[in-house]
């Protein structure tokens, strides 16, 4: 078992707490790094759609795990996101300065809408930003001058510093570009978290109630959480659009914002490494399946969605805390062994609460 | 001179009046209690002074300033803390983050600053830092600073919200039965915290809480109150004798007993 003897505040501030874990961070790096020298581009891809998955989920992560706010909308933003990117790339913004820029106005639009969502707790609010998902459908095909409605648009070509980024011609490249997406949103997260507006997230999940008393700002707080979350979206979504190659009015349909919430839950709510744990699940399941029906010569009709469902079911009732959680107990159990006990990891009765103040 | 000024103040719920017409005032540097039965508006009275309600009539200033042009989340920015009756903390953090949650309104950074941590953030968050630990050692809560609130035993909690509190670094610090639910020792603890808050931070404290050992021991005034209106107020051997507060918590007939016994012994 390794102890961490603290010697500065500065231990618990810095991004990597010890060598130990910096090493652990900077070996997997160098995996990245290396990876389309070692796996075929087939599998290159599918890590490329993984780390898109991740780039989306770390966005609802934030909403949802860190401050508490369950929405289904996200595929709303996602499109808003990709549609904006090629609008400015059309418009002749260079692919780099489109593409943050996307993300830019997505946030700076879902912190607008969540204006009205602010007054909305729990399953209220997740109704409302399920109207969203569904109304996007109807506005991309309104707004055809800027969406190609149902015709959709191919993706342009994308230069980034004299390289074009090819999904067909050059694998890698795109693998590189969602890559530097993903750790610079990662990066953002990770700063967040230890900076006074991501406690404030969590502040607000836990209680607003002692959030105010604390002076935290809960309704500028949520603006904050939804315009941050839909801009990862928006990323993610601009990312996903132009990988696809070719996207229309039903490439964000809801159930992509459905397969996010999913994914965050199976991954572990509220953990960035549940973001990515969960879009590894929900990107190679399918290949999974495919894989498993081809050898055991059986088609079975609407498995992947069955097959999904069943999973989710298994973590809310088997694992709440999800992947991660999962890891992070067994993690314990190895450093204390043989001093774990089984109840370690369970929940303490809260109590009571002063909900009736509300 | 006083620092907090209730000015027949009345809330009203549908037709319930909660309290009624109540004038109050705490001077700088005293621990003042509100005590009373059950439903008799303490309890009330801080969730005004927190802003959670607004009273339909009166009015509430702090160090001149009026507490009713702001809104709940601005309040501990003027330098009011509290605690709450059933604990509030933030169940899914340490209990170093929910203190840190406590230095929130003494923070600089804007969004973009945070979000790429820059050196102004740093600094700033071992400033934060220095000022947590100094109320994790006068509250001795060494042992649990990385725990999750999840897993903590219930006294401790009700230490933590003590120091998420003490962490605003208030000028009034309201505890809403600091007491409630403590052993013995722990209540003792309280006590000596109490005193150390007023006299060495020179934190004002106004409470609300039924322990009238704890009461008499740390309060220099105190205000009964029942069914939302003044009973009594004076030092807590006064307000202890007096008979309208026996009749509210004992019932009249408590009043003529207490009055036999003590014809008795004379």
């Amino acid at each position: 078992m390794r102890f961490h003897f603290k010697t500065s505040y500065d231990h618990d501030i810095r991004l990597f707490p010890d060598w130990y874990k910096f090493s652990l961070y900077a070996v997997l790096l160098l995996i990245l790094l290396a990876l389309p020298w070692i796996i075929d581009s087939f599998y290159l891809g599918e890590v490329t759609n993984v780390l898109i998955w991740s780039v989306a989920g770390l966005g609802l992560m934030l909403l949802t795990g860190q401050t508490g706010q369950v929405s289904l909308g996200h595929s709303a933003f996602m499109a808003l996101g990709a549609y904006t990117c090629v609008n400015f790339m059309e418009a002749g913004l260079p692919f780099l300065a489109a593409f943050l820029l996307a993300g830019v106005v997505t946030g700076i639009i879902g912190a607008l809408v969540a204006i009205p969502a602010l007054k909305l707790h729990g399953v209220y609010l997740s109704i409302f930003t399920l109207a969203l998902a569904i109304l996007a459908d109807d506005f991309i095909v309104i707004l055809e001058p800027w969406t190609g409605g149902v015709n959709g648009y191919f993706a342009p070509e994308i230069w980034v510093f004299g390289i074009e980024i090819n999904r067909w011609a050059a694998p890698e490249t795109w693998y590189f570009l969602t890559l530097g997406t993903a750790l610079f949103v990662t990066l953002i997260y990770r700063n967040l978290l230890r900076s006074p507006l991501g406690r404030a997230f969590a502040a607000v999940r836990d209680s607003e109630i002692s959030a105010q008393a604390m002076g935290v700002d809960v309704a500028r707080t949520k603006t904050m959480a939804f315009g941050l979350s839909c801009a990862f979206a928006g990323l993610g979504g601009a990312l996903m659009g132009l990988f696809a190659g070719a996207f229309n009015n039903e490439t964000f349909n809801f159930l992509i914002s459905i397969q996010l919430l999913m994914m965050i839950i199976i991954g572990g709510l509220g953990f960035i490494h549940g973001a990515f744990l969960g879009a590894i699940v929900i990107a190679f399941l399918p290949q999974f399946l495919s894989i498993a029906t081809d050898v055991l010569h059986i088609t079975v009709p609407g498995l992947e969605t069955g097959v999904f469902g069943m999973i989710l079911i298994a973590f809310i009732l088997f694992e709440p805390m999800g992947l991660y959680g999962r890891w992070l107990k067994m993690r314990t159990w190895l450093e204390l062994f043989p001093f774990a006990r089984r109840d370690m990891f369970r929940r303490q009765k809260s109590y009571l609460k002063t909900e009736r103040l509300r | 001179m006083s620092l907090l000024d209730l000015n027949g103040v009345t809330l009203k719920f549908g037709g319930v009046t909660a309290v009624n017409n109540l004038s109050m005032s705490v001077n700088e540097g005293e621990v003042f209690a509100l005590v009373g039965p059950n439903g008799a508006g303490k309890s009330t009275v801080f969730n005004m002074i927190s802003r959670f309600y607004r009273p339909v009539r009166g009015k509430i200033s702090f160090d001149g300033e009026n507490l009713l042009n702001h809104r709940a989340h601005e309040i501990a920015n003027l330098g009011i803390a509290r605690t709450f009756q059933n604990i509030e903390l933030f169940e899914r953090a340490t209990v170093l983050e929910n203190l840190l949650v406590g230095r929130h309104r003494h923070r600089k950074s804007s969004l973009p600053e945070q979000m790429f941590f820059m050196g102004r953030v740093r600094q700033e968050e071992r400033e934060h830092r220095l000022a947590v630990e100094e109320v994790i050692e006068f509250l001795d809560l060494q042992a649990y600073r990385d725990k999750m609130i999840a897993g903590l035993p219930y006294g401790v909690r009700k230490v933590v919200e003590l120091a998420r509190a003490l962490a605003t670094k208030p000028r009034l610090l309201l505890l809403d039965e600091p007491a409630s639910g403590l052993s013995v020792e722990e209540t003792q603890d309280m006590r000596w915290w109490i005193d150390d808050i007023r006299r060495q931070m020179g934190i004002t404290v106004l409470m609300v809480e039924h322990d009238m050992g704890l009461v008499s021991k740390v309060c220099d005034r105190v205000l009964a109150l029942a069914d939302g209106a003044k009973l009594a107020e004076g030092t807590p051997a006064e307000v202890q004798s007096h008979p309208a507060v026996i009749e509210a918590y004992l019932g009249t007939s408590a009043i003529s007993k207490t009055a036999n016994a003590k014809g008795e012994r004379v």
